[in-house]
C-alpha cells in the first residue's frame, strides 16, 4: 500500500466534491488547476519579456492598421509576420480588443511601445489563450482515472517550460498546444476526421507543427481510410482531403484572392519551395490550388496570382536564417558546430552561425554544407521507424507517443530549430508519462533533466 | 534537499521493515513530498512577488521602508554600535533612524556585509547612497528577505506543523497528511505576510518565524528553548510583545501546576534575562545607552494612530476626535487601560488552566487586543494576530478564512500606494483556491446556520463593492480619504466580531483534567 507514486490516491481534496456529478467534478478540478496556474502567470506579468513581446505587439498593430494584402508584404519593421494566416486572424481579433484598451498599442509607428497597459493586456491575452490548453488537456484526459488525470493536469497546465516560454519570454504556445492536444485526443477517441481537421487548423496557425504531418498522414491513411471496401475508403480519403483543403483555403484563400491569376505554373515560380521542410500534404494542396486558380481565374490578367502566396511562403519559411538559431537548440547540428569550433573550418563567415545574428548563412569551408534538403531528409529518415509502425498497426492509443516522437525527430534534425520547440514533444508526452513508471522516468529525463527545461535557461 | 521527487521509489523489501525511515527518505513519502511541494510553491510565490515594486519606489526625499532598511545597513556597516541609536553627524535620526531593537541592527549588519557590500558597495556607502535604487541592488535586497524567510520562517512553520499534528495524534504519515499539508500551505501562503515582506519590503518573517518556533517548542514541551526563541523575536521587533501576555500566562500557568513553581519560574527568568543580556550587550555599559535605545523603540510623540488603521482609536475618531480632545499622556493611559483590560480575560484563563489549544487561542486574543487598543498601531500590525489565526486554521477554518480576507482588505490602501494591486489580486485568488481544498469532512466545526452565512455574506458583498469603488473612483475634494475610512470601518467591525468570537471560544475550552496533558515526545 505504501508507494511513493500513489497515483490513485486523491492528490487534492476539495470542498463539497461528494455531491457533485462526475462531469461537473472533473470540470471543477480542471478549472482549479487552470485558475491556480493563472494566479502564478499574473504574478509573472512584471517579469522580463523578450523582443517577442514587441513582435506580437507589432503584429497587433500590423493586422489592425494594414489591409490584408499588405500583411505579408510589409517591411516597415524587422519583425515580419512569420506565422500562417490563422494566427494572423487571431492577432486581428486581439487587436480589436487592444484598440479598446489602449489605442497607441496598435499604432504601427510605435516601435518598442511597452507601457504598463500594453504589457498587462498582452500578458492577460496569453493567460486567456491558455484556455485552449485547458480544453485540450481536459478533453484528452477525460478517460483517465482521477489520480492520473490530475497528474496530467499538473504536467500540462503547470508545465514550467510552458510558463517560462509563454509567460516570461512571451509567446502563444499554450493556444496552439491546446489544439494539438485536442487533435491527439480526437484521434485517440477514433474521431479521425475531426482530428485531421484540428491538425489542419494547427498547421495553418503555426507551420512548425507540420513536422508531425507524415505521422498523421500515414496513420489516417491506414486507420481511417481502410477496412470498408475500396469505394468507402476512397470516399473517406477524398473527404479527408477535402476537409483539410477547406481549412487551407479558408486560411490562405484571402491571400490568393488578392492576387490575380496567371497561367504560369507553380513549379517555375516556386523553385525554392522544393528545398523546404514542408510536408507532402501542403505540396499536394498547393499544386491543386494552383491548378484550380490557373483554370478558374483565366479571365483576369496582370501580375502573378501567387505573388502573395509566394510572399506568404517566403515569410513563413525564412531559410536564410541559417542552420542554427542564436541560442542553440540542443539538437544534432550541435555536433557540426562543435566540429567547427574545434577548428575544422578556415574562414569566419560574416553572419556567423554561432552568433546571434539572423542573416544569410555562409558555407563551411571544410565540413559538408548542410542544406534544408538534407535536414528534411534526415528528419524523414528518423521518423521512419515510427511511420513503419503506424503503417503496420495503427492503434489509437499510441498516437500521442508517435506524434511526440515525430516532433522529437523534427527537433533533433530540423532547420533553424528554436529550443522552444522542445515544448512540442514535452507536452504530448505528458499523456504517456502517466502510463507506467518507466514512462514517467523517461519523461522526467526529457522534460527536466536534460533537454527541455535546462535548455530554456540560456533563453532567460 | 529538494530531490525528493527525482529519487527512485524505495525497493519493495523496505515496506516490510519495521525500522522507521531515515530522515532523508522522508522527503519521498507522500507526506514529505507534500510538505516539499508546499514549501516550493510558497518560495515561488515569494520570488514572483519580489519582481514587483516596493514601498517608496522613486519617491524622494524620504522614499519608504525599502530605503529605511537600506539606510540601516549603511549605518550599521559604517558606524560603531554605540552610535547606532544616537544622533551623530554620520547618523541623522530624522532620516529613518533605527527604531527596532538591537537584533534588527545586527541583522542589517549581517545582510549588508554578506549581500550588499560585496556586490554593490555603492548602495551602502555612507551618506552618499541615499535613495540608491538600481535593479541590481533591488535584487540583492530582495534576496536578503528571501534568505531570512527561508532560514527562519520556513523551518519554524514546518516544526510547528510537525509538532501540532503529532500532538493531535493524527499521525504525520497516516490519513491526516492531507490536513497538515493544508495547514502548512495556509501558514506559508499567508498573503499578507508575503505582500508586506516581499512586496512592501520588511523583515517580519524573522520575528514572526521566531515566534512560531517558540510556540512550537512550547507545544513540544521544550519551554526553555521556546522562551529563548521568543526573546529573540522580542529583540528583533518590539511588536512581538503583542504575544507576551499569552506566553506569560501560559508558562506561568504551567509552572504553577508543577511541583516546584518558584524554581520553574526562575529557570525561565534566567533564560529570558540571559537572552536579553546577549542581545543588548553593546548597550549595557551605561543606563543612558539603554534609555537611548528604549526611547527610539517607543515614539509616543507620533500620536495614537497614523493613517487609517482598522483599530478602535482610529475608527472611533470619526465620532470622537481623540487627538484634539485629549493630551498624549491621557491617551497613553486610556490605551494601556483598554489593552490590558481586554487581554486580561484570556491571560487569566491560561493561568488557571493552561492547555495547548488555549495557548494558541490566547496568542490570538492578546495580539488582537493589542491591535485594537494599543498606541501607534500600523496597518501592518494585523500580521501579528493573523499568525496565530493561521496556526489555528484547522480548528477554526471559517474564522481563519474570514479573518485573512479582511486583514488583506484592510491593507488595500497601503498596497495601492505601493503599486502592488496585481500581486494583491493574484495572491488573494491563490489563497482562496488553496483554502477551498479543505474538505467538508475534515472540518471539525458544526455546519453554519443560514443566519450566520448571511452575516458573513453581506459584508463580503459590501467589501467587493468597496474594492471597485476604491480602485476606480475619485473621492470628492471635501473628503479625500472617504474610501479609506469606509474600508477601515468595515474591517474594524469584522475584527471586533472575530475578537469577541475567539475570546468566547477560549473561555469555552474545556478545563484541562488534573495536570496538563504533557506527552513529552522526543522530538
Amino acid at each position: 500500500e505504501y508507494s511513493t507514486l500513489s497515483l490513485n490516491r486523491p492528490i487534492v481534496a476539495s470542498v463539497g466534491r461528494g455531491h457533485l456529478p462526475a462531469g461537473a467534478a472533473m470540470a471543477a478540478d480542471l478549472a482549479w488547476f487552470w485558475c491556480a496556474a493563472a494566479c502564478v502567470k499574473l504574478l509573472l506579468a512584471p517579469a522580463y519579456h523578450s523582443t517577442d513581446f514587441e513582435v506580437h505587439r507589432h503584429w497587433l498593430a500590423l493586422t489592425s492598421s494594414l489591409p490584408l494584402s499588405r500583411w505579408y508584404a510589409d517591411a516597415s519593421s524587422p519583425w515580419t509576420l512569420d506565422y500562417p494566416p490563422l494566427f494572423a486572424y487571431f492577432e486581428r481579433l486581439l487587436s480589436i480588443l487592444a484598440a479598446l484598451v489602449d489605442p497607441s498599442m496598435v499604432d504601427i509607428r510605435n516601435h518598442g511601445y511597452d507601457a504598463d497597459s500594453a504589457v498587462l493586456f498582452q500578458r492577460l491575452s496569453v493567460v486567456f489563450a491558455d484556455l485552449s490548453l485547458l480544453l485540450g488537456a481536459g478533453w484528452a484526459a477525460r478517460q483517465l482515472p482521477s489520480g492520473k488525470r490530475r497528474l496530467v493536469y499538473v504536467l500540462v497546465l503547470w508545465s514550467p517550460a510552458l510558463l517560462i516560454v509563454d509567460h516570461v519570454h512571451f509567446q502563444y504556445n499554450g493556444l496552439l498546444l491546446g489544439v494539438l492536444l485536442l487533435s491527439i485526443a480526437l484521434l485517440t477517441e477514433r474521431r479521425d476526421l475531426a482530428g485531421g481537421v484540428a491538425f489542419a487548423v494547427l498547421m495553418c496557425s503555426k507551420h512548425l507543427f507540420a513536422v508531425a504531418a507524415p505521422v498523421y498522414f500515414v496513420y489516417l491513411l491506414r486507420h481511417y481510410c481502410r477496412g470498408g471496401g475500396f469505394q468507402r475508403d476512397l470516399g473517406r480519403f477524398l473527404g479527408m482531403g477535402a476537409a483539410v483543403g477547406v481549412v487551407f483555403v479558408l486560411s490562405f484563400g484571402p491571400f490568393l484572392y488578392h492576387g490575380q491569376v496567371v497561367k504560369v505554373s507553380l513549379w517555375r515560380r516556386m523553385r525554392w519551395v522544393k528545398s523546404e521542410e514542408s510536408t507532402q500534404l501542403l505540396l499536394v494542396v498547393l499544386k491543386t490550388m494552383d491548378f484550380l486558380c490557373g483554370i478558374g481565374g483565366f479571365a483576369l490578367t496582370g501580375s502573378p496570382p501567387l505573388i502573395f502566396m509566394e510572399q506568404v511562403l517566403r515569410r513563413l519559411f525564412p531559410f536564410g536564417r541559417g542552420l542554427c538559431h542564436a541560442y542553440w537548440a540542443p539538437n544534432f547540428w550541435v555536433i557540426t558546430l562543435l566540429l567547427r569550433k574545434l577548428g575544422y573550418n578556415i574562414e569566419i563567415p560574416s553572419a556567423s552561425l554561432t552568433g546571434g545574428l539572423v542573416g544569410s548563412s555562409s558555407p563551411f569551408a571544410v565540413l559538408p554544407q548542410i542544406s534544408p534538403a538534407i535536414s528534411l531528409i534526415l528528419v524523414i529518415l528518423a521518423m521512419c521507424p515510427c511511420l513503419i509502425m503506424a503503417w503496420k498497426d495503427p492503434q489509437p492509443k499510441y498516437i500521442a507517443r508517435w506524434v511526440a516522437y515525430a516532433y522529437t525527430c523534427g527537433f533533433l534534425f530540423g532547420w533553424h530549430v528554436h529550443e522552444k520547440a522542445s515544448l512540442h514533444f514535452v507536452i504530448p508526452l505528458a499523456f504517456t508519462a502517466v502510463d507506467s513508471l518507466d514512462d514517467a522516468r523517461h519523461y522526467f529525463l526529457l522534460a527536466t533533466g536534460t533537454s527541455s527545461l535546462l535548455a530554456l535557461v540560456p533563453l532567460l | 534537499m529538494g530531490s525528493g521527487r527525482r529519487r527512485k521509489p524505495p525497493p519493495p523489501e523496505k515496506m516490510e521493515e519495521e525500522t522507521p525511515l531515515p530522515i532523508w527518505w522522508r522527503a519521498s513519502t507522500p507526506a514529505g513530498a507534500g510538505a516539499l511541494a508546499a514549501a516550493l510553491v510558497a518560495l515561488l510565490v515569494r520570488l514572483l512577488v519580489s519582481l514587483g515594486p516596493y514601498s517608496g519606489r522613486g519617491r524622494p526625499p524620504m522614499y519608504g521602508d525599502y530605503e529605511a532598511q537600506r539606510h540601516w545597513m549603511e549605518i550599521t556597516l559604517h558606524t560603531p554600535p554605540s552610535e547606532w541609536y544616537r544622533n551623530t553627524s554620520a547618523n541623522d535620526l530624522a532620516y529613518w533612524g533605527l527604531d527596532y531593537p538591537p537584533l534588527t541592527a545586527y541583522q542589517s549588519y549581517a545582510h549588508g556585509r554578506l549581500f550588499l557590500q560585496p556586490f554593490a558597495p555603492d548602495s551602502v556607502a555612507l551618506l552618499s547612497s541615499r535613495g540608491y535604487e538600481t535593479p541590481g541592488s533591488k535584487l540583492l535586497m530582495r534576496w536578503t528577505v528571501l534568505s531570512s524567510d527561508l532560514l527562519v520562517f520556513f523551518p519554524a512553520a514546518l516544526y510547528f506543523v510537525y509538532v501540532y499534528c503529532c500532538r493531535q495524534k493524527r499521525g504525520c504519515e497516516g490519513d491526516g497528511t492531507l490536513e497538515w499539508q493544508w495547514l502548512l500551505a495556509m501558514i506559508l501562503l499567508n498573503p499578507c505576510l508575503i505582500l508586506i515582506d516581499h512586496g512592501h519590503f520588511q523583515y517580519n518573517c524573522i520575528s514572526l518565524g521566531f515566534t512560531v518556533g517558540a510556540v512550537a517548542a512550547i507545544l513540544a514541551g521544550r519551554e526553555l528553548f521556546g522562551s529563548f526563541l521568543f526573546c529573540l523575536a522580542l529583540n528583533h521587533k518590539q511588536m512581538s510583545a503583542y504575544f507576551a501576555p499569552a506566553f506569560l500566562g501560559h508558562l506561568f500557568g504551567k509552572c504553577l501546576k508543577r511541583r516546584n513553581p518558584i524554581f520553574q519560574v526562575l529557570r525561565l527568568g534566567i533564560v529570558v534575562l540571559a537572552t536579553f543580556a546577549i542581545a543588548w550587550w553593546p548597550y549595557l555599559y551605561s543606563l543612558r545607552a539603554v534609555f537611548e535605545v528604549l526611547s527610539r523603540l517607543a515614539p509616543f510623540e507620533r500620536g495614537i494612530y497614523e493613517d487609517y488603521v482598522a483599530n478602535f482609536w482610529c475608527s472611533t475618531s470619526i465620532v470622537i476626535k481623540w487627538k484634539k480632545i485629549f493630551t498624549i499622556k491621557s491617551l497613553k493611559f486610556f490605551s494601556s487601560f483598554a489593552t490590558v483590560s481586554s487581554l486580561l480575560p484570556s491571560m487569566v484563563q491560561q493561568i488557571k488552566s493552561p492547555s495547548d489549544r488555549g495557548f494558541l487561542y490566547s496568542l490570538l486574543n492578546s495580539s488582537f487586543s493589542f491591535y485594537l487598543f494599543s498606541y501607534q498601531v500600523h496597518e501592518k500590525s494585523i500580521l501579528l494576530p493573523l499568525i496565530p489565526a493561521s496556526l489555528l486554521a484547522l480548528e477554526e477554518p471559517t474564522a481563519f478564512g474570514w479573518f485573512t480576507y479582511y486583514a488583506l482588505f484592510s491593507m488595500l490602501p497601503l498596497l495601492h500606494r505601493d503599486g502592488l494591486i496585481l500581486q494583491y489580486g493574484a495572491l488573494l485568488a491563490l489563497f482562496a483556491l488553496v483554502y477551498c481544498l479543505l474538505d467538508e469532512r475534515h472540518r471539525k466545526e458544526p455546519l453554519m446556520s443560514g443566519k450566520i452565512k448571511l452575516l458573513i455574506l453581506l459584508p463580503f458583498l459590501y467589501s467587493v463593492l468597496l474594492h471597485h469603488v476604491y480602485l476606480n473612483l475619485r473621492p470628492s475634494g471635501r473628503y479625500p480619504f472617504l474610501f479609506e475610512a469606509l474600508i477601515m470601518i468595515l474591517c474594524f467591525s469584522q475584527f471586533v466580531i472575530l475578537a469577541l468570537y475567539t475570546n468566547i471560544k477560549q473561555w469555552m475550552l474545556p478545563d484541562s483534567p488534573a495536570g496538563i496533558p504533557i506527552e513529552k515526545k522526543d522530538l
